[in-house]
């Protein structure tokens, strides 16, 4: 029988949530890693027992964990105790090493970004936010870093290698970063063009390749963010996610600062949805898996009012791929709700129904096996909660 | 022997338990200790010195015979204790919270 699989990220270690496809039960494994930020966990679409995670902190720095059994043990890629070198002398594999690509053959030049302050900064390299394994080469992942920049392994985590085109596009001095840093957290695979891949970063915008990473568009037209001097500048803007459905890879869903977006030209041009929404803040968006036009996000007050409004946790449906929504209520907290949901902190399974999950910042983990009309508390009290994946599993 | 104790962080990391001892044939420096523990167990690579400055960890701490010598020169020589395997060399946390 089909089964469920969420991995969950959390301030204070990593979660793995086991269902069968009743999506009634869910057994809890955990915390893996206590203790550290685990930032993000996903899973391979071509082997879905091989894991990628990102493990950090300010303390000990950047780790990538890997597991080839579906989370049940966990190895640093390629690197055993006792074994550092090869019978050449070179170590065996370097894979919490994320080293900026200055090199003249492929690299970009260490140029500087905007500070908070307006001042120029250099690029330093801080933590992996993202990991975006490849859909058909379990060996192959990219890893969204900030200070913003894009990594590609295509050894299974074992070493990296900076996508430099990204970073030295030429508006780098023009990216600032937001309020969690200036990180490229979202990384969208093209499933019919393996040539083409999207980036967003807080605070430049979103991007596009379509030379599999070598050369970047910014694709950022239609934004409009009054927070900075220039509402429509080329690069500059705070996306907070981006979203797409497999069967329509051209259209792209936005959940920016401010503003819910929709482009029907793979990000040419963008269109605000946000319609009725209570507020058009927020961080998480994500589709349907059967229904390429049913959207979710969760709204939040403000930039500054970091919780739902009202004290209210809904999830907003649109099955119009935006401008007409629905709140969605049943089994979330009405009243004196004051939590977060993160920007990489909400994911669909792909059974029938479509289970929709997402995870707070006071470490409840919500589920719906119906698509979102009624929601259930996976977990209550977890550490704060970063990100959530789902997986489907045969 | 040289003796270090990790912080528990690491210690988890590296599946150590206690102390961990190395073995340093020449000059023991902070540089020689954090380069044979980064031999012996390579997951540590980075965590303790960054990967391209080598420079020690802003919120990472070195201590031995009750000194804090986290600002003295990397290659400067160890407390004698330290080399004999009296006492241990220290990596500590920063107390910052979290």
């Amino acid at each position: 029988m089909s089964g469920v699989r969420l991995l969950v990220g959390t301030r204070k270690g990593a979660f793995i949530l086991t269902s069968d496809g009743k999506r009634e039960r869910w057994e809890v494994s955990g915390p893996h890693f206590a203790g550290w930020e685990m930032y993000h966990l996903k899973g391979s679409p071509a082997d879905p027992n091989r894991l990628y995670a990102s493990q950090t902190s300010g303390w000990f720095g950047q780790i990538i964990q890997r597991s080839d059994d579906g989370g049940k043990t966990w190895t640093q890629p390629g690197t055993p105790p006792g074994e550092r070198t090869t019978p050449e002398g070179t170590p065996k594999a370097e894979s919490n090493k994320f080293v900026y690509d200055t090199s003249a053959e492929t690299g970009k030049p260490l140029t500087t970004h905007q500070f908070y302050d307006g001042t120029q900064h250099p690029w330093e390299f801080k933590r992996v936010w993202h990991l975006e394994p490849s859909l058909h080469d379990p060996d192959t992942v990219y890893a969204g870093i900030e200070d913003a920049a894009l990594f590609r392994s295509k050894d299974g985590g074992k070493n990296w290698q900076e996508l430099s085109g990204l970073r030295g596009h030429g508006t780098g001095p023009k990216w600032q970063p937001g309020a969690g840093g200036m990180c490229l957290h979202t990384i969208v695979l093209d499933p019919s063009n393996p040539q083409r891949i999207y980036v967003a970063i807080s605070a430049a915008g979103a991007f596009r390749s379509d030379d599999a990473g070598k050369t970047w568009l910014p694709i950022n037209r239609g934004l409009k963010s009054q927070y900075i001097p220039n509402p429509e500048a080329e690069v500059g803007h705070c996306v907070h996610r981006i979203a797409m459905h497999r069967s329509k890879p051209g259209v792209l869903f936005m959940q920016k600062h401010w503003d819910v977006m929709r482009s029907e030209n793979a990000g040419e041009l963008w269109q605000e949805v946000s319609g009725n929404l209570p507020t058009d803040f927020g961080f998480v968006i994500d589709v349907h898996a059967h229904e390429p036009e049913t959207i979710y996000v969760v709204p939040i007050k403000s930039d500054s009012e970091h919780f739902p409004p009202d004290g209210k946790l809904r999830v907003y449906r649109s099955r119009s791929g935006g401008n007409e929504w629905e709140a969605l209520t049943k089994g979330l907290p009405q009243k004196d709700c004051y939590v977060n949901v993160l920007r990489d902190a909400m994911a669909v399974d792909s059974l029938d129904k479509c289970g929709v999950y997402f995870g707070t910042t006071g470490g409840q983990v919500y589920g719906s096996a119906d698509a979102g009309d009624n929601w259930t508390p996976i977990v209550r009290d977890l550490p704060a909660v970063l990100s959530v994946e789902a997986q489907t599993l045969p | 022997m040289i003796r270090v104790v990790l912080p528990p962080h690491l210690r988890g990391l590296a599946h150590v338990a206690g102390e961990v001892q190395v073995e340093i044939h020449g000059a023991v420096t902070q540089r020689s200790v954090v380069d044979a523990i980064e031999a012996t167990y390579p997951m540590l690579r980075g965590t303790i010195r960054d990967h391209v400055t080598q420079q020690r960890r802003p919120f990472l701490r070195f201590f031995a015979c009750e000194e804090d010598l986290s600002h003295e020169s990397p290659d400067a020589p160890l407390p004698e204790a330290v080399v004999s395997g009296k006492e241990p060399l220290l990596i500590v946390g920063a107390i910052a919270g979290g």
